[in-house]
């Protein structure tokens, strides 16, 4: 499908189709099957700059900018969900510390992680606080020049193998965000096993028992944690992640398309059957419009336009829908061979479900986007007659 | 446009039917989540062609559009010293 993208994103994106399709699809099915990604799959994204591809070339990055690094993480998301969700978080850590990190925090991070020396995770999620992370119950107290973090953390994607982990911690002073470091004393990681989606992604939860961090852990300082340290952190994974559902639905579509035309019933290939072609019809539309969605917040992304979270959280909402149908249509359409475990589509339609819950369920984006509606038409309203 | 007018433009979609003072606290008014808190950075970014940094991470100088406005003729007198230096 033509995108109309300038030849150099045009160009990236077959080499990166080229390189999923070679480095990380031949692997989709063990990171299901075994839970685990194959440790392989991490230096080779590192080796060719794709760990945290949207750091510049001299740390170890790519230098992407969004719309490539959308393109990128479409091409993940299209071969396996684990390892998008891998670059998702690492990502989420480089990205966040690239906006906010002091000069000494970039310094000491982002080489280390755009080179997958060290492997970031985001630890913001607890069992009382998902949705609501105003309600986290992990808390940073003051000593000295120290914080001593206490809590758990639940659902922390690449929790088993993170190096450093970005933590949501309230304070006295208000939220707080602080990067601790694996190995510090007190940080006990279990692992979560028996997730139906994204199974390879080596879920963890985290008990910090009195944690103790320097005070040039903090990430900006308290009260900022939330609202714009985690917030900045929770855009850019809705950003990867409703690219990463584009793929997962253009999978689909790929894979329903080739079966429907190779098998045949009552002397006709499925595909000629009406209500097949209905579901492949209408998955065509949805995928297309998912991608432009996403597309667009890319966009408004490089133009560093004051909309381009809105419009995130927008794409994203739509394109997790969009994976969730496809991957629903697909199965349907593979009939028994889309039931059995192995089968790409049934592995896609369980990953889908997935993404309908991360970076925003669907709940929440159906309450926000509402906001966008309601600011734009008092913007039309608050115009004087004869400008519009 | 002067940036106190601009300031005002911006903010009036986020507060419909409520006449933004000068020297009004918007945190206070309760209308701020972290969407908008990003919207907000983003917004002062591109309109005055700053860049907001860690150390700017300060409340009070997002509080008010008093606030706000001399926060970004701070910045853009930095920025211009700065690419003079």
């Amino acid at each position: 499908m033509e995108l109309l993208l300038a030849p150099e994103q045009a160009r990236a994106r077959r080499e990166l189709r080229g390189w999923v399709d070679r480095e990380v699809a031949p692997f989709a099915e063990r990171h299901d099957r075994e839970q685990r990604l194959e440790p392989g799959v991490i230096r080779r994204l590192a080796a060719d700059g794709l760990l945290a591809a949207e750091l510049a070339p001299a740390l170890g990055g790519r230098g992407f900018d969004p719309l490539t690094l959308g393109l990128w993480m479409e091409e993940l998301g299209r071969a396996c969900s684990s390892v998008r969700s891998l670059a998702t978080v690492h990502g989420m850590v480089a990205h966040t510390i690239a906006r906010w990190g002091s000069a000494a925090q970039r310094d000491t991070w982002l080489a280390a992680l755009g080179r997958g020396e060290q492997l970031a995770a985001l630890a913001v999620t607890e069992l009382g606080a998902g949705s609501d992370l105003s309600r986290v119950a992990t808390r940073a107290v003051r000593d000295g020049d120290d914080f001593v973090v206490t809590g758990d953390k639940q659902w922390i994607t690449c929790g088993q193998i993170a190096d450093v982990f970005l933590v949501l911690a309230a304070s006295d002073a208000g939220p707080i965000a602080l990067l601790v470091r694996r190995d510090t004393p007190g940080l006990e990681i279990e692992p979560i096993h028996g997730m139906s989606g994204t199974r390879g992604s080596m879920l963890a939860r985290l008990w910090l028992r009195g944690c103790r961090v320097p005070g040039a852990a903090a990430l900006g300082r308290p009260g900022f944690g939330l609202s714009w340290l985690v917030a900045t952190a929770l855009d850019h994974g809705r950003f990867t992640v409703g690219w990463g559902a584009v793929g997962i639905a253009q999978s689909c579509l790929e894979a329903a398309v080739r079966h429907a035309t190779a098998r045949h019933q009552f002397g006709a290939a499925i595909a000629e059957h009406q209500l097949v072609r209905r579901m492949l019809s209408e998955m065509t539309v949805e995928v297309r419009a998912a991608r432009q969605l996403c597309l667009h917040a890319a966009r408004l992304r490089q133009a560093r336009h004051p909309d381009a979270v809105a419009e995130t959280s927008l794409a994203k909402h739509f394109a997790a829908r969009a994976a969730m149908r496809a991957g629903h249509d697909a199965v349907q359409i593979h009939g028994a061979l889309g039931c059995r475990e192995g089968s790409a589509v049934e592995r896609c339609f369980r990953d889908a479900k997935v993404m309908e819950i991360i970076e925003g369920s669907n709940e929440m984006h159906q309450i926000h986007i509402a906001e966008l509606a309601v600011a734009d038409v008092a913007e039309l309203d608050a115009e004087p007659e004869g400008t519009r | 446009m002067s940036s106190r007018n601009t300031l005002v433009t911006f903010l009036t979609r986020y507060f419909p039917g409520h006449a933004l003072e000068d020297d009004e606290d918007i945190f206070a008014l309760g209308f701020v989540n972290s969407l908008f808190a990003m919207k907000l950075v983003g917004f002062i970014e591109s309109a005055f062609e700053i860049q907001i940094e860690q150390a700017d991470l300060d409340i009070d100088n997002f509080r008010t559009v008093n606030a706000m406005v001399a926060f970004v003729a701070g910045k853009q007198a930095a920025g211009g010293a700065a690419a003079r230096a």
